[in-house]
């Protein structure tokens, strides 16, 4: 699966929407999916919490492995995916879309990559 | 040291698996999905590539009697064409490997051990050997290892053989013919579902897989990784070397002291490990350590490989060897150690999934059994 041009992405593999009235969606890109195979478990900031660029904010459960969330964004999360919560394999069936994770006010970023620059990261 | 490549790898990479470094081989953990490879195994084929397992045959006059002297179990008494699984133990009862023996003539029989363990076996069966008339032989690279397993296995099978798979019972094997190769057709398996192992030449495993791949395409067979075989597994409550099963163990401590066969004759009863091992059959059975058990849990934060179980307290009370998620129950399962206290079917304990403690059932094993 492609990196979609219109995100961009961190080198923990999350990607970020470009803001609409101040918010951005996030979520963990195809490869990362791939990487940790069927996700089984997500947990996420609630909604309120203040995430910092570059921490952990979350938790994400596959069959073999949990992996931490890195936000890309500091920020106070205005909304979680529950659908998510509810069915984990969606992180994996739509990555970009309906795996979204949160959606956070954007005060700052870390360093982003634009879709190419990310591509070439994962080696691609 | 570089991974060793079955003769499967090429194969593997071009069907896009991803791959793990198992036991110093390099292996295919999954192709797509985990969950999809394991629900195929469960209700139609799954074709896994086994071939990391160690094969060693041994053969001679007195291969029986070396076995019953090396091993926990009574081989000699196996039929031919029979297969039992067993035990090779230490002197002080600790569990060296678990293996399948398969008795391929009246004086000849294959070991298969884990790949983990595949060396520690064979060095740990020369040295028994000294004094028996017998040959301890590695034929690792003799062999490559196919299986297919599920419901489906036996029809694929029988599109591409004229064995007589339905007279093949439930650990047996056939020297058979499958997609015009000479090979050992074993009805074995590490899945809890009907299912048949290969041991092929190398040189034949690609056709082999191609010929196996083609006739079970239309019963939905898919390759299968061994992220699925560890989830089959543990649904069907088989021990996994390096996790339930440890040189700080003996058969007894991991429930499975019915392979322990102190009723042997051969050898005058004698084998490696006997004097422990009755020690801890008396033990397990006046006073149980801990017991193994199976957890099931309400929510879905899997427990895991070492995570501590506790009481109500918060006291640790015991330790998982194995958790996954499990597809067929949907829901978290996981086998573990825990205090005899603790360990009765039924009994409400907790697991701390990285400081919460998440709920649990203790329940009986296995967590899955097919239909017959």
């Amino acid at each position: 699966m492609s990196n979609p041009t219109h995100l961009q992405y961190t080198k923990e593999h999350e990607w970020l929407t470009a803001a609409v009235d101040g918010v951005s969606t996030v979520g963990i890109t195809a490869h990362a999916a791939d990487a940790l195979g069927d996700i089984v478990y997500v947990q996420l900031p609630a909604v309120g919490d203040t995430v910092t660029a570059g921490e952990t904010c979350g938790e994400l459960e596959s069959t073999k492995s949990v992996s931490d969330l890195f936000s890309p964004a500091t920020g106070e999360v205005t909304e979680v995916n529950q659908a998510v919560i509810d069915e984990p394999a969606l992180v994996n069936s739509e990555p970009f879309e309906g795996g979204w994770l949160f959606k956070v006010r954007v005060e700052a970023t870390d360093e982003l990559l634009d879709a190419d620059g990310y591509t070439a990261f994962t080696g691609a | 040291m570089p991974l060793r490549l079955t003769a499967l790898d090429a194969l593997h990479r071009s069907l896009g698996a991803t791959m793990t470094d198992f036991a110093g081989w390099d292996m295919p953990l999954r192709y797509g999905s985990e969950r999809e490879e394991h629900l195929a195994v469960r209700t139609r084929a799954g074709l896994f590539d086994l071939s990391h397992m160690g094969e060693i045959t041994v053969s001679g006059p007195q291969a029986g009697e070396l076995l019953d002297h090396a091993l926990v179990g009574f081989v000699s008494a196996l039929g031919v064409l029979r297969a039992r699984y067993t035990m090779i133990c230490r002197e002080d009862g600790g569990i060296l490997d678990d293996l399948i023996v398969y008795r391929t003539a009246e004086d000849e029989y294959l070991v298969v051990a884990n790949a983990s363990n595949a060396q520690v076996v064979l060095d740990a069966l020369t040295e028994r050997a000294a004094g028996f008339d017998a040959v301890v032989r590695d034929d690792r690279d003799a062999y490559a290892l196919l299986a297919v397993q599920g419901p489906e296995a036996n029809g694929i099978l029988a599109k591409l053989t004229d064995a007589d798979l339905p007279g093949l019972k439930y650990y047996a094997l056939l020297p058979a013919t499958v997609a015009d190769r000479r090979v050992w057709l074993a009805r074995t398996g590490y899945t809890g579902e009907d299912g048949f192992e290969v041991f092929c030449a190398p040189a034949d495993a690609e056709h082999l897989w191609t010929a196996l791949t083609e006739a079970g395409t239309a019963e939905g067979l898919v390759p299968c990784g061994l992220s699925c075989r560890d989830t089959l597994r543990l649904e069907a409550g088989m021990p996994l070397y390096g996790h339930e099963l440890s040189t700080e163990l003996t058969p007894f401590d991991a429930g499975l002291g019915r392979v322990v066969r102190f009723d042997k004759t051969t050898n005058g009863g004698a084998f490696v490990g006997r004097e422990a091992l009755e020690k801890a059959a008396a033990q397990a059975g006046d006073n149980p350590p801990r017991k193994l058990v199976g957890l099931v849990s309400e929510g879905k934060r899997v427990p895991r490989a070492e995570y501590s179980v506790v009481d109500a307290e918060g006291a640790v009370i015991g330790r998982i060897t194995s958790g996954s998620p499990s597809p067929t129950l949907g829901r978290p399962i996981a086998i573990a150690y825990v205090d005899a206290a603790h360990a009765e079917p039924g009994t409400a304990v907790a697991v701390d999934v990285r400081g919460k403690a998440e709920p649990v059932e203790v329940v009986a094993l296995p967590f899955y059994k097919r239909a017959r």
